[in-house]
């Protein structure tokens, strides 16, 4: 009985939130897409009642806002229906996206984990570093993307590269600012401590500085990992729409195929949700290996 | 005449702040002899803790010298001759308790042979054997800084200085404590430095009590004890504890008059 409850406890309010979403979600699909609905009726001269046209709404081919079902029946219809060869197939759009975030989440983790140690130990990197650090993200990425792009194209390098570096550039951000912080969390005792004890710069470091700062690199990998989801969409979006999420976005929006892009955004949700939860997972597993309560 | 392990030349350290400077310690001499159990006692702001730190190279003086084992103090933080106990106990959450002892003994290059012996050993004289696979937040507040002192006692330095390490704990369990470190001292013969602000701590401790007054920070009196070195507990009954006990008193009541 009380397991029962316990479970009741931990999925109700999901469940509950889930649920006042969906509502939402269909009382404005029937909202927006009733002045189509009536639209057609109107030319067509006949009169439709309001269940009428609260059923048209629900079919449309190219509705303002698809409702629920019409977005699941399009994702089960390009992802299970589909061989995950065929350019249709939203897996195979998805895996490119996800190649090109990965990569880019592995750079942009490097670079910033590098960056972060400089300017933890050196006052004139601190000093010069950490503005341009700030300044390169206050540049929309939709403006620097496809400058990147073209660069890259000119020298030849083009297809995963230029997207990795894109989502290099949103990602690195974070795990620099994280890194920082957590680099330099040990407090004025623990760092005389190592002193009392002559330890080497680099023993500090290696013995005191990196393990207190993984807390604070898993927060930002978490932030950074779908930043870099964010990253490859956007690379994906000035390149002539060729594959990937972003790709299905663009080609969606030439064509009105609103089904299309919902269904995309679904699927670019759900993966940045699945990779921040797989570093959850990593952070879990870590954390408690080192005996640190969390 | 025994030899001196630390000693203190017209010592003073000035503290250049935004209200201006700020005398932390003036005119300190001060001779530490070897096996020499020395408290350093006074109201805050006095620079008893500064002092320490100074004798461990954490501060540099203005003015003066130190000389720890006939070396400047830097030197002989180089040569690691001292262990040092903090106020708090500054276990790595990350490290068993056998991992925080053996963190000192790893960075001088002790072997893994070596470092497993002398955890047994250092965690036997702290009276914590069996506790070395133990996370410190499975410890009880007064465990975690045995622990500490087991770190700082873990290497080969015969020299141990201690910043107030039973202040945060309760009297009773600084009691078991005290006795404890009395032990420790009897068997190990290290020479001890030791930071408080409690006089029962400091009489019942030393063989010398430092004295000290703030503003500027020095040394207003020296008294040595002559207190039987087993001592027990029941000894702050007896007319000598209580002797020197007032003498403390007293004298930190002088420092203080001048406010």
């Amino acid at each position: 009985m009380n397991k029962i409850r316990d479970f009741w406890n931990l999925v109700g309010p999901i469940f509950t939130i889930l649920l006042i979403i969906t509502a939402i979600w269909y009382a404005s699909a029937v909202w927006l897409n009733s002045a189509w609905a009536y639209d057609k009726a109107k030319r067509a001269n006949v009169s439709i009642s309001f269940s009428e046209m609260v059923s048209d709404t629900m079919i449309q081919e190219k509705p303002l806002l698809p409702s629920p079902h019409q977005v699941i029946k399009e994702i089960y219809k390009t992802t299970v229906l589909k061989k995950v060869t065929s350019k249709r197939s939203l897996i195979w759009h998805g895996w490119i996206t996800l190649s090109a975030t990965l990569l880019g989440f592995a750079f942009g983790t490097a670079l910033g984990i590098i960056l972060a140690v400089g300017i933890v130990f050196s006052k004139s990197m601190d000093m010069s570093v950490m503005p341009w650090v700030i300044t390169s993200q206050t540049i929309p990425i939709l403006a620097i993307a496809p400058m990147i792009i073209v660069v890259l194209n000119a020298v030849g390098v083009s297809g995963l590269l230029p997207k990795a570096i894109i989502s290099m550039y949103l990602s690195f951000f974070p795990v620099v600012v994280g890194m920082v912080k957590g680099l330099r969390s040990p407090d004025q005792m623990q760092l005389d401590q190592m002193r009392t004890w002559s330890a080497p710069k680099t023993t500090s470091f290696w013995k005191l500085r990196l393990p207190s700062s993984m807390p604070y690199l898993f927060a930002s990998l978490k932030i950074g990992v779908a930043a870099s989801l964010v990253g490859a969409i956007v690379g994906e979006l000035p390149t002539g729409a060729v594959a990937g999420l972003g790709a299905r976005l663009l080609a969606g929006s030439y064509y009105g195929q609103t089904i299309q892009i919902w269904s995309a955004l679904i699927c670019a949700a759900i993966l940045a949700a699945s990779l921040v939860a797989i570093i959850g997972v990593i952070e879990r597993i870590t954390l408690r290996k080192m005996g640190i309560q969390i | 005449m025994n030899e001196s392990v630390i000693s203190a030349n017209d010592l003073s350290l000035t503290f250049e702040t935004n209200d201006g400077p700020v005398h932390a310690l003036q005119d300190i001499n001060l001779d530490i002899e070897k096996g020499e159990f020395v408290s350093f006692i006074g109201p805050s702001g006095c620079g008893k803790t500064t002092l320490l730190r100074v004798i461990a190279d954490l501060e540099t003086p203005t003015k003066g010298v130190v000389k720890v084992n006939d070396m400047s103090a830097s030197q002989a933080r180089m040569e690691r001759a001292y262990g040092y106990v903090f106020q708090a106990a500054g276990l790595y959450p990350w490290r068993t308790i056998g991992g925080n002892i053996k963190l000192p003994l790893e960075i001088m290059g002790y072997d893994k042979l070596e470092q497993k012996e002398r955890v047994t050993q250092v965690l036997e004289l702290v009276e914590l054997s069996g506790f070395d696979k133990k996370f410190p937040w499975q410890l009880s507040g007064g465990m975690q800084q045995r622990a500490s002192i087991a770190r700082a006692l873990a290497f080969d330095a015969d020299i141990l200085l201690m910043d107030e390490p039973f202040g945060a704990l309760d009297e009773i369990v600084r009691d078991h404590l005290n006795e404890q470190l009395l032990k420790l001292w009897a068997t190990t013969k290290k020479t001890i430095g030791f930071v408080t602000h409690s006089i029962p701590e400091a009489v019942f401790l030393s063989s010398k009590i430092v004295v000290m007054s703030p503003r500027p920070g020095r040394i207003s009196k020296i008294i040595n004890s002559n207190l039987p070195s087993d001592r027990t507990l029941e000894i702050r009954d007896s007319k000598e504890f209580l002797d020197i006990a007032s003498q403390v008193r007293d004298e930190l009541r002088k420092g203080s008059s001048d406010e």
